[in-house]
C-alpha cells in the first residue's frame, strides 16, 4: 500500500525514459537530469523519515500476496542507503555538467546514470531475493555502458576486465538462487528467514550456499582475493563516473552480504564468523598496502575504498548490535569520503591537466579552499576526531573489543595508521610540496580555482563543500545519526518486525 | 518514397507489401500474448524484422523515413508506456504494477487492461532497441 517505498525506483526511472525522450537535446537532458535526481533525494528523505517514524514499510507488488509476489521493503538500512543514493546522485550529476564531455553527454551519459540510480535502489529495497539478482544486472549494464563510453583504450581494456568478473559473480549469484530456492521453494528474503532455520538436516548444504552467495558478492563487493577487477577498471573512465561507482556499485555488494548474513544464514554463525572475520582483515590490509604503493591519485583511491570494505566486513562479521550499528554508520560514512576525494582528485585534474602525485604539487599556496576540501574528508577516512571517520572506527573497534576479537581490532588500528599515511602522501605532494623548476623558469602549471569562471567553479566545488560539511555534522553532532544506526542494527538482528512487516503475520 | 536504386526490384516489391502484412501479424501476436504464446517482446521482434527487411532491400534512409520516429525516443516512448501502466493502481490506492482491466470485454481485441498496456510498451521499446542496432549496423558497412 506504500508509495513511498517505491517512489525512490520510479523516479530515476522516469528521469532516464525523459533523458531518452530528448535524445539530442543536451541542454534539455541536462536539465531533466538536474531536476529528477533533486527529486531522488527529496523522495528518499521522505523514505527515511517514515521508516524512522512508523517502522519498516512494504510493499507487494502488483498486489500479489507475499511470499509469492515482488515484495518491495524498506528497513532502516535500505532508507539510509536510498538516501546516500540521493545525497551522491545529485552531488555528482551536478559535479558532471562541468566534467562530462560534449560527446559523452550525447552518447546518453544522463539517462544511463538514472538508470544506474534505478538498479542500486532497486536491490536497496527489493525483499526478493531473485528480483535482487534482477535490479544487480540493471545496475551491471548501466555501468558497463558508464565504464566504457567514449572508448578510450584504457577504458576498454578495464571494461573487458570489470565485465568479465562481474558476469562470473552475476553467474554463481544466480547457481546460488536456484540452489537456495530448490532446497526452500521460496524466493522472498523474508520467507526464507523463516525456512532456512528449520533446515536443520541439511545445514552443510545451505552453508555451501552461503559460501556461494559470499563469493559472488564478494566479487561485487571487492573482497580479498577477490578485488583485483577494482583497481584495474576504476580509473578508466571519466572522474564523475568513477565517483558514483565508488560511492555505490561495491557498497551494493556489501549491503547484500550484510542482508543475506543478518536475515537468513544465521544458523552456522561461527563458521561464518570466522571467514569473515579473516576476509575483512585481509581486505584492509592489502587494499591499504596496494594504495602506499601508488602515485596515481585515482589508482591510490581505488585501493582504499577495497581498504574501507574490510572495515565493513568487519561489523558485520563481529554480529553484535554495536558492530552492526557501526557498520551502517561506516557505510554512509565512507560513501562520503571516498566520493570527496575522487572529486577533488577531479579538480586537482582539471587545473594541473594529471592525476600523477609526482607531477602535481603547490596547490596548498595558490588554492587553499581546495586544501581545506581535501584535508577534511582525507582526515575523516583516517578517522582523526571529530569527523565522522572517528566515531566510525571508533564503535569497530569497541565492539571489536567488547567481543575479544583482538586480531581484528590489531588489523584495523594498523590499516587505520596506514591510511593516514597515505593521506599525508596526497596532502604532502599534491599540495605543500612546490612544483619543481623547469629550466630555471618560473614555478607555472599551477593554476589556482580561481582561474575558472565562476559557472565551472560552483558545480566542481559545491559538491565536495556541502559532502564535506555533511561529514563535520556527522562528527560533531554524531548522535542522531548513530542512534539511526543502532536502529538499523536493532532491526536486522530481531528480524521479526522485518518478517512482519513483508508476510503481514500470515504464513 | 526513395531516391537509391532498390538492390533488387523483386525483394523492394515484395518488402512494401509485407511491411503491412507484417505490422499487423506482429499485432496480431501482441494481443494474442496474454494467454497464448506471443506478447509484446515477439511482437515488437516481428515489427522490427518488417523494417529490417526494408533496410535490407532499400537502405537505412528508407526505412526511417517509413518509420518517422527515431528509434530510441520510440525506447523512452515504450518504457513510459510500460511504466504508466503500474500507476492507475497506484493512484487507486493499490500498490504498483496492480493489473487492472476495463469491464466490458471488446470484441476481437479482447479484455483491455493495464497488463495489455504493459505490453504495448514493451512492444516499443524491443521495436526502439533492435531497430537502433540495425540501422547503426547498416550505416556503419
Amino acid at each position: 500500500m506504500n508509495v513511498v517505498v517505491i517512489l525512490p525506483l520510479l523516479v530515476p526511472f522516469l528521469t532516464a525514459i525523459f533523458g531518452f525522450l530528448a535524445w539530442g537535446n543536451r541542454q534539455a537532458q541536462r536539465l531533466i537530469s538536474v531536476v529528477g535526481s533533486t527529486v531522488l533525494l527529496i523522495a528518499s528523505l521522505i523514505l527515511l523519515w517514515v521508516v524512522s517514524q512508523q517502522g519498516i514499510q512494504a510493499t507487494q507488488a502488483g498486489d500479489w500476496p507475499a511470499p509469492f509476489g515482488i515484495t518491495f521493503v524498506a528497513d532502516t538500512f535500505s532508507a539510509i542507503m536510498v538516501v546516500m543514493v540521493g545525497v551522491m546522485g545529485l552531488s555528482t550529476v551536478i559535479y558532471s555538467l562541468v566534467t562530462i564531455d560534449v560527446e559523452r553527454e550525447a552518447q546518453g551519459f544522463h539517462p544511463l546514470i538514472h538508470m544506474l540510480f534505478v538498479g542500486v535502489c532497486g536491490a536497496f529495497l527489493t525483499g526478493d531475493i531473485f528480483n535482487l539478482y534482477v535490479w544487480y544486472e540493471v545496475m551491471l549494464i548501466a555501468s558497463f555502458v558508464l565504464l566504457v563510453m567514449g572508448g578510450e583504450r584504457s577504458q576498454l581494456e578495464g571494461g573487458i576486465k570489470y565485465v568479465t568478473l562481474n558476469l562470473l559473480a552475476s553467474a554463481l549469484f544466480l547457481a546460488a538462487v536456484g540452489l537456495l530456492y530448490g532446497l526452500t521453494g521460496t524466493l522472498n528474503m523474508a520467507h526464507l528467514s523463516e525456512v532456512v532455520p528449520t533446515l536443520v538436516e541439511q545445514q552443510g548444504m545451505v552453508t555451501v550456499v552461503a559460501m556461494l552467495f559470499l563469493f559472488a558478492f564478494g566479487i561485487k563487493g571487492a573482497l580479498f582475493p577477490l578485488f583485483f577487477w577494482l583497481p584495474a577498471s576504476y580509473h578508466t573512465p571519466p572522474i564523475a563516473v568513477t565517483v558514483i561507482f565508488s560511492a555505490l556499485l561495491t557498497k551494493v555488494g556489501v549491503y547484500s552480504l550484510i542482508r543475506v548474513f543478518t536475515l537468513i544464514f544465521t544458523g552456522d554463525a561461527v563458521f561464518v564468523q570466522v571467514v569473515l572475520l579473516v576476509i575483512a582483515g585481509f581486505t584492509m590490509v592489502t587494499g591499504v598496502l596496494g594504495a602506499v604503493a601508488q602515485y596515481e591519485m585515482r589508482r591510490l583511491l581505488s585501493f582504499h575504498i577495497i581498504s574501507q570494505i574490510g572495515y565493513l566486513l568487519m561489523g558485520l562479521a563481529l554480529f553484535t548490535p554495536l558492530s552492526l550499528a557501526a557498520s551502517v554508520f561506516f557505510m554512509a560514512h565512507v560513501i562520503l569520503a571516498k566520493s570527496a576525494l575522487f572529486l577533488v582528485g577531479g579538480v586537482l585534474n582539471r587545473l594541473a591537466g594529471t592525476y600523477d602525485l609526482k607531477k602535481l604539487g603547490g596547490f596548498y599556496r595558490v588554492s587553499p579552499v581546495l586544501a581545506v576540501l581535501f584535508f577534511i574528508p582525507a582526515m575523516s577516512l583516517a578517522g582523526i576526531p571529530p569527523l565522522s571517520g572517528f566515531w566510525a572506527k571508533f564503535a569497530l573497534i569497541r565492539a571489536g573489543l567488547e567481543t575479544q576479537q583482538y586480531a581484528i581490532v590489531a588489523a584495523s588500528l594498523v590499516v587505520s595508521v596506514l591510511t593516514l599515511f597515505s593521506m599525508t602522501k596526497i596532502w604532502a605532494e599534491a599540495f605543500l610540496k612546490e612544483k619543481e623548476q623547469e629550466d630555471g623558469k618560473l614555478k607555472e602549471g599551477v593554476e589556482p580555482v580561481a582561474t575558472l569562471p565562476i559557472s565551472e567553479r560552483l558545480p566542481l566545488l559545491a559538491p565536495i563543500a556541502v559532502i564535506a560539511m555533511l561529514m563535520i555534522v556527522m562528527g560533531v553532532g554524531a548522535e542522531p545519526f548513530f542512534n539511526l544506526a543502532l536502529q538499523a542494527s536493532e532491526e536486522m538482528l530481531t528480524r521479526t518486525e522485518y518478517v512482519q512487516a513483508v508476510l503481514g503475520g500470515q504464513v | 518514397m526513395t531516391t537509391s536504386q532498390p538492390v533488387s526490384v523483386i525483394l523492394a516489391t515484395g518488402a512494401r507489401y509485407s511491411l503491412p502484412l507484417m505490422l499487423l501479424f506482429s499485432f496480431f501476436i501482441l494481443l494474442r500474448g496474454h494467454n497464448l504464446p506471443g506478447g509484446g517482446f515477439i511482437g515488437g521482434l516481428v515489427a522490427a524484422a518488417a523494417f529490417a527487411l526494408f533496410v535490407i532491400a532499400y537502405d537505412v534512409n528508407a526505412a526511417r523515413s517509413v518509420l518517422g520516429i527515431e528509434p530510441i525516443r520510440l525506447i523512452g516512448i515504450g518504457l513510459l508506456v510500460a511504466i504508466g501502466s503500474g500507476l492507475p493502481g497506484l493512484l487507486l490506492g493499490m500498490p504498483f504494477m496492480t493489473g487492472l482491466w476495463l469491464e466490458p470485454e471488446i470484441p476481437a481485441l479482447g479484455k483491455l487492461g493495464t497488463p495489455l498496456l504493459f505490453d504495448v510498451g514493451v512492444y516499443l521499446v524491443v521495436i526502439g532497441i533492435v531497430l537502433t542496432i540495425v540501422f547503426s549496423l547498416a550505416e556503419d558497412s
